[in-house]
């Protein structure tokens, strides 16, 4: 892969996180370093660990291969490979890879001397699956309550869970969820058809500016973000979508054990009108 | 630098409080969990360990009436006017009633069925605890599949209350002006059906006929137009009446449904055939026993549109899957409560 003219001087030394030099370099367009290394050795294991899994089950079939956690009755305790160690490997090789991935990013902006804004967005996505894999089953004491990996087999999980608590759609957190999701594209698809509108005029006429851009919103809604504000929001929308996820699954169950619907009987029992 | 310690103990002192509101009243770890599907399918009940406390207290069996002596005379042949438990001994039939008071009328005693002459069946009382004597005893024997091995006891339901706690009436919901559109008997709180949106009396119809439950479409698009599907407003009522079924049990939907496939029997698990007799049994009971009631009550025990006081799921279960936690008081009683030989 050939390298552009001006790439060569952001290629620089230094700024690693661990093991100095070792590492230190570029492969083609990708910077490899020590976590680069460790994402590779994650990946592969945690890939042929669930071929491994894969080819212990019924079928190859990508939709319906399903690698199960333990039985609840392992609690919090290793299993035996085949009844759900496989999973328990998968997991701790997923963790290690994201978490892998997470900190090359940090390296590159240190590199880079730029903010750590990118890893920071990466470790709430991360983070949203530690909840479903570690933090909600160790609060519940069993590594059963993770979810299984397959892409039949999650949604099944998603399904069932969400009916443990009868109605999911009265889950507080999960409608704050719902809600940044939805705003989130929202936000996207506006900022989008705004600068595609401003960039793109009739035949003949030059580009617009942003000035044009914050005109047409000041018109439309009385006030402009603008272009930087934008992209801050973006990310404030994206981060809490993820994040009240993570919060909307984690209270079910370790601090939540009847169904969703009851729990709004709060609102019922309040003192004005009970 | 004060206005930064400030703002952090406002921002403190918000976040404490904040968290304190968020976690009132909710229910801390640890949990008690049971797996009841495969292992990463999702089908597991979590309890909340003082809850369980809670409905435990609650569902405390109370203890039997000594052994009385079997020997002696049918009791037809002593008292006048015994109709259903004629067939026993002077001593069992009189630990019975005892018992039955204990269980029904603890406060207002014999007197709560029956006049000074002890054969009259002037109180409207006594001529329920009568029919509900054979509701009891048919339900032993013709309901096995629902209610064995542990059985049913007046107690089961009445708990020492007369009326027991938790019946319904035919409930058409509040009335709303007509500019407001057709409710459906929905959208407003109702404890029967776990406070959710859905209909709030889904038993007129669906315990009246069980086989009506069914909603779920076999196929993925209503293709067949001869066939076109059941109306949303069926499947909500189903649904209402699935929510009362969880409530009224302790239990969450997949107790008995792999929620994948909510119809397929071969990927439910095995309570759900227990309780699809229960569907029935109680249809039964209401068609049987309760419903024709209607004239022998009083009118302060009838509901908002006459109707008699039925029952659902959460009579005999109210709150625990298996009511009184399994433990078997017919054992004690067996010639008085089960079917007569």
């Amino acid at each position: 892969m050939s390298m552009l003219s001006f790439e060569k001087k952001y290629r620089v030394r230094g700024g690693t996180l661990f093991g100095g030099d070792l590492f230190d370099f570029w492969v083609g367009p990708f910077y490899v370093g020590v976590f680069g290394v460790t994402t590779i050795f994650f990946t592969l294991l945690g890939t042929a660990m669930i071929f491994y899994g894969a080819s212990l089950g019924p079928t190859f079939n990508p939709w319906q291969i399903n690698i199960a956690p333990p039985d609840l009755s392992y609690g919090l305790a290793l299993a035996p490979l085949k009844e759900g160690g496989i999973w328990q490997v998968v997991t701790v090789c997923a963790i290690g890879a994201f978490g892998s991935w997470a900190l090359r990013e940090v390296e590159i902006c240190r590199k880079l001397g730029i903010g750590f804004h990118v890893p920071i967005a990466f470790s709430v996505a991360i983070f949203a699956y530690v909840t479903l894999v570690v933090i909600r089953p160790v609060l519940l004491g069993a590594w059963g309550h993770g979810f299984p990996y397959g892409i039949f087999s999650h949604l099944d999980w998603v399904s069932n869970v969400g009916y443990q608590y009868l109605h999911f759609h009265y889950n507080p957190a999960h409608m704050i969820a719902v809600t940044f999701f939805f705003t989130t594209t929202l936000a996207l698809a506006m900022h989008g058809a705004l600068v595609l509108s401003s960039t793109n005029p009739p035949k003949g006429e030059k580009v617009k500016t942003p000035e044009h851009e914050d005109t047409y919103f000041r018109d439309l809604i009385g006030y402009s973000v603008g272009t930087l504000g934008i992209h801050r929001l973006g990310l404030f929308l994206a981060l809490s979508a993820g994040f009240w996820s993570a919060v909307c699954i984690v209270i079910s169950g370790p601090f939540w054990t009847q169904s969703w619907p009851e729990w709004w009987t709060w609102w019922l029992d309040l003192p004005i009108w009970r | 630098m004060k206005t930064i310690s400030f703002a952090r103990k406002t921002l403190a002192g918000a976040l404490a409080i904040g968290s304190a509101i968020l976690l009132a009243g909710c229910d801390l770890p640890p949990q008690e969990s049971e797996q009841s599907g495969y292992r990463g399918t999702g089908m597991d009940q979590i309890r909340s360990p003082e809850r369980v406390d809670v409905l435990q207290a609650l569902n405390v069996v109370p203890e039997p009436q000594p052994e009385a002596p079997k020997d002696g005379p049918p009791v037809s042949q002593i008292y006048q006017n015994v109709k259903v438990l004629g067939h026993l001994s002077e001593g069992e039939f009189l630990r019975i009633m005892t018992a039955i008071t204990e269980w029904v009328m603890p406060e207002q005693g014999c007197g709560g069925c029956h006049s000074d002459n002890l054969a009259d069946d002037s109180m409207y009382t006594k001529v329920v605890a009568r029919r509900m004597l054979q509701m009891t005893q048919d339900i032993n024997a013709k309901w096995t599949n629902h209610v064995a091995p542990a059985g049913v006891t007046c107690y089961t339901c009445h708990r020492g209350l007369q009326v027991p706690q938790y019946v319904w009436f035919n409930d058409p919901g509040p009335t709303t002006p007509a500019y407001m559109g057709n409710r459906n008997g929905q959208n407003y709180p109702a404890a029967a059906v776990a406070y959710s949106t859905l209909p709030s009396d889904p038993f007129s119809t669906l315990l009246n006929n069980p086989n009506q439950i069914r909603v779920q479409n076999a196929v993925a698009l209503p293709t067949d137009l001869k066939a076109p599907g059941k109306p949303i407003q069926d499947t909500e009522t189903t649904y209402a009446l699935m929510m009362h079924m969880s409530k009224g049990l302790g239990v969450n939907c997949t107790f008995c449904h792999n929620s994948r496939a909510f119809s397929s029997w071969e990927q439910s698990p095995p309570q759900r055939s227990t309780a699809w007799y229960g569907l029935r049994m109680v249809s039964d009971l209401n068609h049987s026993y309760l419903d024709p009631l209607k004239p022998v009550y009083p009118e302060n025990r009838l509901g908002p549109t006459g109707d008699a006081p039925k029952a659902n799921c959460a009579t005999c279960h109210q709150g625990v899957n298996k009511p009184l936690y399994g433990v078997s008081m017919l054992k004690d009683y067996l010639t008085e409560l089960s079917a007569k030989k």
